[in-house]
């Protein structure tokens, strides 16, 4: 007999079944978002943020000559919507649960039990990263009312770029929180990706309005390639070239981030 | 794997952990457990215990030397080994603001075969504090959560690293009952303390652990029988050592005088105590403060700790007196 072998051990009528991947993850995702309702100043920014930042963009819209870009008011404000729900209800909230869940303990708890580690990040993560979905279709559906936008003519497009930003956001959240001690730096850690793509990546100032050197720098940025889809997928401006370019950047520091996260993520708090 | 016809679901061979900073907390250790056995680690606090645990548990791989749980590598072999063990950790891993019942549903869902989450809770008495949240718990009322989540896959290895810390003496004597109904049932358990009381208590076997090595294991009594009795009194008024009789011939070992208080160890208790008496008698002297002791796991426990330090060349309390 070996070692291996379980004993034939009686499960009652009122066992649960095995758990699979989805199920842990869901039962997981649940009691996240239990605690996103409960946290008041992560719902705050979350929620809030994103629908007040247009605003300023479209007042800002107003000094900019948006028809040598090809835009319009709208297919500036919405891509810039998505990305600030991108940037606070999904990056930076995340950032905040990865780093408290890591201080009360709950992630080396979560990996003594079946969860695979990337089940406790996903899990963790998916209701900040379904609140940044709804979000965006919400954004998305506000301009299409209040800014005489028109229905997306490369809506693949769109589509694929907030996906891509979703994901890519979740693990550059891993990231962060992978240096980043407490829950208290972790109000001021998100910050400089936060800023950085606020101002490089066409949030407030289209690419195409900017410097020619200075642009090309700036595609590089993670979040670039995500407002670059989205904005396409309205305009259908984007080549397909231009396109493919976009998703690999995406893709690219998606896959940096991960390779990061699977290498440098601290499940403890340090002693 | 069989020895003498028992199958061992713990394996440790010449376990090493060394941390980012270069210590070496766990130093080359070796021991086995049995199906069904409840064994504790043993140790003052920095002995190793936790960091022991946590290697068997699969949340850090060894820097050296070999662990098999159920037959398989806890670190490499997750998918293997989890749905099979229950782990209690030394302190925390709630969110602060979820309730008890919430807490409990969540780990429900990630544990194969989870009883139902209102029958745990009962089993540690949480399930009148199901509402409450978990920040508003009492050190002891986490611990007995954790020991309820731990519970909740029925596991075939329960790991238990200090359970009872934090709780008052019923909330101990409690979970010590629970532990001895699971092992009753055929759990094994591996836990580890620093209250000797809970590891005589409740451990078939145990290893007591110094300095990251293990200086005695066996079962409590053979681990006891290891040391010997003691017995201390203050010398009268008026007497030296030197006037007490011939301290070998009582089956004395050896002995310390600090100041007027005399310490003697022997194992041969009866012998010794009853030569001692019977010269103050004919004397006819108090023996004050006078404490005859057998020995006990304190007493190895304490031992070992101070043979450790001393080879180590660290400072000794007692001041050695020739005889």
């Amino acid at each position: 007999m070996s070692a291996t072998d379980a004993p034939a051990r009686a499960k009652g009528p009122a066992r649960a079944a095995a758990t699979t991947p989805a199920s842990r993850m869901t039962a997981l995702a649940r009691a996240e978002m239990t605690l996103l309702g409960r946290n008041k100043g992560t719902v705050f920014a979350a929620l809030f943020i994103p629908f007040v930042m247009p605003f300023s963009v479209r007042a800002g819209a107003e000094e900019m000559d948006l028809g040598k870009a090809g835009l319009t008011v709208g297919t500036l404000v919405l891509p810039a919507a998505v990305g600030f729900s991108l940037l606070f209800a999904v990056y930076s909230a995340l950032v905040g649960v990865f780093v408290v869940r890591r201080e009360e303990l709950v992630l080396k708890r979560l990996r003594t039990g079946e969860l695979r580690d990337v089940e406790i990040l996903g899990g963790s993560a998916l209701p900040a990263v379904l609140s940044g979905l709804v979000q965006s279709l919400l954004l998305a559906a506000g301009c299409m009312a209040l800014l005489d936008l028109s229905a997306p003519s490369a809506p693949h497009l769109a589509v694929l770029g907030l996906l891509l930003g979703l994901v890519m956001c979740a693990a550059l959240a891993a990231v962060t929180a992978s240096f980043t001690r407490t829950g208290e730096s972790a109000q001021v850690t998100p910050l400089p990706f936060t800023f950085v793509s606020m101002f490089g990546s066409g949030l407030f100032i289209p690419l195409d309005l900017l410097p020619d050197r200075l642009a090309s720098v700036c595609e590089l940025l993670p979040l670039t390639p995500v407002i670059t889809l989205v904005r396409g997928g309205w305009t259908g401006a984007l080549s397909a070239g231009e396109a493919l370019g976009a998703v690999a950047t995406a893709v690219a520091w998606t896959a940096v981030a991960v390779f990061a996260v699977r290498r440098r993520f601290r499940w403890e708090p340090r002693h | 794997m069989q020895t003498n016809g028992h199958e061992h679901v713990i394996e440790v061979t010449d376990l090493r952990r060394v941390y980012g900073g270069g210590f070496e907390a766990v130093r080359g250790i070796d021991f086995s457990v049995r199906r069904g056995e409840v064994f504790a680690l043993l140790g003052t606090n920095g002995a190793g215990k936790t960091s022991t645990v946590e290697l068997l548990e699969g949340l850090a791989a060894p820097a050296g030397g070999r662990v098999r749980v159920l037959g398989h590598d806890p670190y490499t072999e997750r998918a293997a080994v989890r749905p099979r063990t229950g782990v209690m950790l030394q302190e925390g891993g709630f969110p602060s603001e979820l309730t008890v019942a919430e807490t409990a549903r969540m780990w429900a869902g990630c544990v194969s075969g989870a009883r139902p989450p209102a029958e745990v809770l009962a089993l540690v008495g949480l399930e009148a504090k199901a509402g409450t949240r978990v920040k508003q718990l009492s050190g002891g009322q986490r611990r007995r959560l954790d020991l309820a989540l731990a519970l909740l896959g029925d596991p075939e290895v329960l790991f238990l690293d200090e359970p009872s810390t934090g709780l008052d003496a019923e909330g101990r004597r409690d979970t010590w009952e629970l532990v001895s109904g699971l092992r009753d049932a055929g759990t094994t358990v591996l836990l580890t303390t620093h209250y000797l009381e809970e590891a005589e208590n409740l451990a078939d076997r145990l290893a007591i652990m110094h300095e990251g090595r293990i200086a005695a294991t066996g079962t409590p009594a053979e681990v006891t029988a290891a040391q010997p009795s003691r017995i201390s009194f203050e010398l009268p008024d008026g007497y030296f050592v030197g006037d007490l009789p011939p301290l070998a011939e009582l089956g004395v070992s050896d002995h310390e005088a600090d100041g007027r208080t005399v310490k003697l160890r022997t194992r041969e208790l009866q012998r010794a105590a009853t030569g001692l008496l019977v010269w103050a008698a004919e004397a006819r002297v108090e023996l004050r403060r006078l404490d005859v002791r057998s020995a006990s796991l304190e007493e190895a426990f304490l031992s070992i700790a101070k043979e450790v330090s001393a080879r180590a060349g660290g400072p000794t309390t007692e001041k050695e007196y020739a005889a």
